[in-house]
């Protein structure tokens, strides 16, 4: 029916949940429709506003092409936060600006990065991966060689286990995307599959685990299970495209897809086949978690389903009343993000979103939902589902399991580790958006 | 038994009897390397005991070293300075943010060795011979109260330390544990 889409008035958009969120397919159905609902006027309307001319930059040449390009220089603002700028002795961290990206995977230069130690600054003519321990044949490897095997490319994310630990605190910690779910970052990872190298060295009918350490200055380490090496675990060489960064792991670390970052080593040198977990320290103590029974979880392994909205958040002021697209990230360590609802009334009523094909397991998959903010107060949750059947905890229920802070803790601070709850934006009148509980 | 747990084992399997058979199929590019050649690197200490080196100390001869190498961080007789309190610690009923310490939490007593080995002191790793982290261990355990004054602690006596929150775990997902 040509036109038919043009005749449809603002009032005409399916409203699907309370506070005006709208039917996901709204974007789709005609954009003459949608533009109406955004302006309030009709596109024939909106043409003749401003006189146009040429700019400077269009009146000249422009600027030489560079040997490695970056962002514009207007783009300035678009960087990671540093927990340790001065590079003391203690961890750092650097944390993904979320809130001024969109898509489906981080750029290098703003993936998070964890350094317990700093970035070891390793020539990888010198670096060599050994594999030993309860295997037939111990062999060692250099890049030249690993460079010359079969390899594979796939999208995963990477997320800290104590990502999101601001969500545990009893009251709402004044922060913003990147503050709180900062250490979560997403590539498209190559290299050699860890299960093609072990089909050279043999197993050893007694491994069940292996240790992968890194080449840090802590020579950091941590044990997998050998069905997890088996199953998609990766040498992985290449981050986007290009050589992995220093602070994600150069010249090679191991990417457990959908696992614990932690346990994915960066600068990896050596993996040694073993019968039993070798309760390092950042398994038995960092990444084990304490229980509200006094007890505490470990072996965690898996990043469970978690959702957050990106657009809008804290410092992305909502420019007055009319039609916004609300956006976030959705993933699973447990496989593909099957469903992503958002509510715009604090979880009293639920849209569903679009979710971004192709969507791709243990990867970020990006949400959208249209949304008509009237002007007065909203509360913005997402909630996402795994194709597992998991489905992203509500603060009630991660509380009754896990537990909350007794005080409001720093919001550098990791007071729990795996806590994937929602995450619930306050959208004042004024357009200010803040990170309350609902 | 899931089906990835399936494709699992079956691989494990097929490398475990195959292997031989499976040589030769990839660029077989990796050199054999020997134990002798793999040993400096070789230092993952397991809760059993293996991969503990000869040597041994005591908590009298770790207090000087500790004074020397980890006060500066860790703080006279490990009460924390900058880094980490080595002594001490809340019951972890306290509360899921309680910090957690080597008498609270930590379940065994090689991950101190393996730890102290590995990442200790911070600006120069892996420099403290094998007897030095035996006495550094010795002296954190007995500043517990973990072991007492006089405990000799190496390659035998360490697997052998009953740290205070061994069975204070839970495994998330047992599934997953081979």
């Amino acid at each position: 029916m040509p036109g038919s889409h043009s005749r449809r008035r603002r009032e005409d958009l399916e409203v699907v949940a309370g506070n005006g969120l709208l039917d996901r397919r709204a974007f789709f159905k005609g954009g003459a429709a949608l533009a109406a609902a955004m302006t309030g006027y009709t596109l024939s309307d909106s043409a003749a506003a401003q006189q146009l001319a040429d700019d400077p930059w269009s009146a000249a040449a422009g600027n030489r092409v560079t040997a490695y390009g970056g962002p514009a220089r207007f783009e300035k603002g678009v960087v990671r936060t540093l927990s340790n700028p001065n590079g003391e002795p203690r961890t750092q961290h650097g944390r993904t600006p979320h809130h001024l990206l969109n898509g489906t995977f981080t750029p290098n230069g703003l993936h998070f990065v964890i350094s317990h130690s700093g970035d070891p600054d390793i020539d990888p003519d010198k670096h060599r991966l050994v594999i030993h321990g309860l295997v037939r044949r111990p062999l060692v490897f250099t890049i030249d060689a690993l460079m010359r095997y079969p390899m594979v490319s796939r999208m995963a994310f990477v997320e800290c286990g104590g990502n999101s630990a601001p969500l545990a605190s009893k009251d709402p910690i004044d922060a913003n995307v990147q503050a709180i779910h900062g250490l979560v970052s997403c590539a498209e990872w190559t290299g050699v599959m860890l299960s093609t190298l072990l089909e050279e060295t043999g197993i050893d009918p007694r491994a069940k685990w292996l240790v992968a350490e890194g080449a840090d200055s802590l020579a950091l380490s941590r044990s997998v299970p050998l069905t997890k090496a088996l199953d998609d675990a990766m040498i992985a060489l290449y981050q986007n495209g290009e050589r992995i960064m220093p602070g994600n792991g150069y010249p090679m670390r191991l990417l457990l897809p959908g696992w614990e970052g932690n346990m994915n080593v960066k600068y990896l040198r050596r993996i040694q086949l073993v019968e039993a977990p070798a309760m390092s320290f950042y398994e038995s103590r960092t990444y084990a978690q304490i229980l509200p029974s006094g007890k505490a979880y470990q072996f965690y392994f898996i990043q469970e389903v978690k959702s957050f909205i990106t657009h809008p958040s804290p410092g992305l002021r909502l420019s007055g009343p009319g039609l916004y697209e609300i956006s976030g990230v959705a993933y699973s360590g447990n496989g593909r993000i099957s469903k992503v609802t958002v509510s715009a009334d604090g979880g009293r009523s639920w849209a569903q979103a679009a979710l971004q094909e192709p969507v791709q397991a243990k990867a970020f998959t990006r949400f959208r939902a249209p949304w008509r903010w009237d002007g007065g107060p909203a509360v913005l949750q997402s909630r996402a589902w795994d194709e597992a059947g998991h489905a992203q905890p509500t603060r009630a229920e991660i509380v009754a399991r896990r537990g909350e802070t007794k005080t409001v803790p720093s919001v550098l601070a990791f007071p729990a580790q795996h806590y994937n709850t929602l995450t619930s934006w306050g959208v004042a009148p004024t357009g200010e958006v803040k990170h309350v509980y609902a | 038994m899931s089906t990835r747990s399936l494709r699992s084992a079956a691989v494990l399997v097929a490398l475990a009897l195959g292997a031989g058979a499976a040589f030769g199929q990839g660029p077989n590019l990796g050199k054999p390397i020997s134990p002798a050649e793999i040993a400096a690197w070789d230092i993952s200490v397991m809760p059993n005991g293996a991969g503990l080196p000869p040597g041994s100390g005591t908590p009298a001869q770790g207090a000087p070293i500790y004074a020397q190498k980890c006060a500066a961080c860790h703080g006279e007789n490990g009460k924390g300075g900058v880094s980490a309190a080595l002594v001490g610690g809340q019951p972890l009923t306290a509360g899921i943010e309680t910090t957690k310490t080597i008498a609270n939490f930590w379940p065994h007593a090689t991950t101190l060795f393996d730890f102290t080995r590995r990442a200790m002191p911070w600006p120069k790793p892996r420099t403290l011979t094998n007897d030095e982290v035996y006495a550094l261990t010795a002296y954190m355990l007995a500043l517990n109260k973990i072991i007492g004054e006089h405990e000799v602690m190496n390659a035998q006596t360490l697997p052998k330390v009953r740290m205070p929150n061994r069975d204070g775990f839970i495994v998330r997902f047992p599934d997953r544990m081979p």
